[in-house]
């Protein structure tokens, strides 16, 4: 699975491509904790609108970020989900700990103002 | 029971995209909705998932046989079987958001998405002997003749 990484400010914006199941998760985990160190980010969004797959273990990858995350005060948000990746999310409460988005500058937009307050 | 498949694999995670296309090239002679088929690759990637990571934890190897056949028209069954170190409670492993792999992430919605995605879900397992996982799924049929 690849991702791009986008900074605005202090949240970072992952965009997954591809399949993210237990064998991607690992990298995908890696690569967004490596990214908020260097750039040194506060929030995250992660961009599902480019993934084709996911199972369960996309929702241990949202879950393990929003701890570590919210542990400094940080915050998720997710934008971009299929029908069923919704559903496998939903099915583990996520959507009760982190915040969806139709599209990605809404998320944006949703943790700045969040900021200011 | 019809047109039987069986493939063994290197319980790897490398090949649990692997297991998903397999089931996935099988189911779609079928003709399945693009959502069943989502379905049944998410159920297989489950399964398969769980041979590679608990039915062989550390540096256990070993191999993952998935069986898939037509039972009835447009049903399609699945079983995934390790030889791995099996799993004693089995309610208590299917419960939602039970794992025993805390440390590494995992949510413990394996068997849940299984359960969701398929119409029937049947487990078998025995410590020291390894598992097996049987799902059966009815593909919807607009017409019947
Ligand atoms: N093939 C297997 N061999 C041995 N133990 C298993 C096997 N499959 C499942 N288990 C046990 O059942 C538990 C629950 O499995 P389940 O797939 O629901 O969650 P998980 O794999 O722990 O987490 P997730 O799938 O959400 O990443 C596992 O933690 C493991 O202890
Ligand atoms: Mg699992």
């Amino acid at each position: 699975m690849d991702m791009i990484f986008n900074i605005k400010e202090n949240i970072l914006v992952a965009e997954l491509f591809g399949e993210l199941d237990h064998h991607a998760a690992g990298k995908v985990r890696e690569d967004t904790d490596s990214a908020m160190e260097t750039y040194g980010c506060r929030d995250l969004v992660f961009d599902f609108t480019r993934v084709t797959f996911m199972d369960s273990s996309g929702i241990g990858v949202i879950l393990g970020r929003y701890r570590k995350l919210s542990a400094a005060g940080g915050r998720v948000a997710i934008t971009g989900c299929s029908l069923t990746v919704r559903n496998i999310l939903n099915m583990a409460g996520v959507f009760s700990l982190v915040d969806y988005f139709d599209t990605r500058d809404e998320a944006v937009n949703y943790l700045n103002r969040k900021e200011v307050s | 029971m019809e047109k039987i498949l069986k493939v063994q694999m290197e319980a790897v995670l490398e090949n649990q995209g692997l297991a998903r296309a397999v089931a996935a090239a099988y189911a779609s002679e079928l003709d399945p909705t693009v959502e069943e088929l989502t379905e049944i690759k998410t159920a297989v990637s489950e399964a398969f998932s769980n041979a590679a990571i608990h039915g062989y934890p550390g540096d256990m190897s070993g191999s993952v046989t998935m069986e898939i056949a037509t039972i009835r028209p447009s049903t399609i069954m699945i079983k995934i079987s390790d030889q791995g170190v099996g799993i004693e409670d089995i309610a208590q492993a299917m419960e939602p958001l039970f794992t025993t792999d805390t440390g590494d992430e995992r949510s413990g919605m394996g068997f849940t998405v299984m359960e969701s995605f398929t119409d029937k879900i049947k487990v078998d397992s025995r410590p020291g002997e390894g598992t097996t996982v049987t799902l059966i799924k009815k593909l919807d049929t607009y017409y019947d003749f």
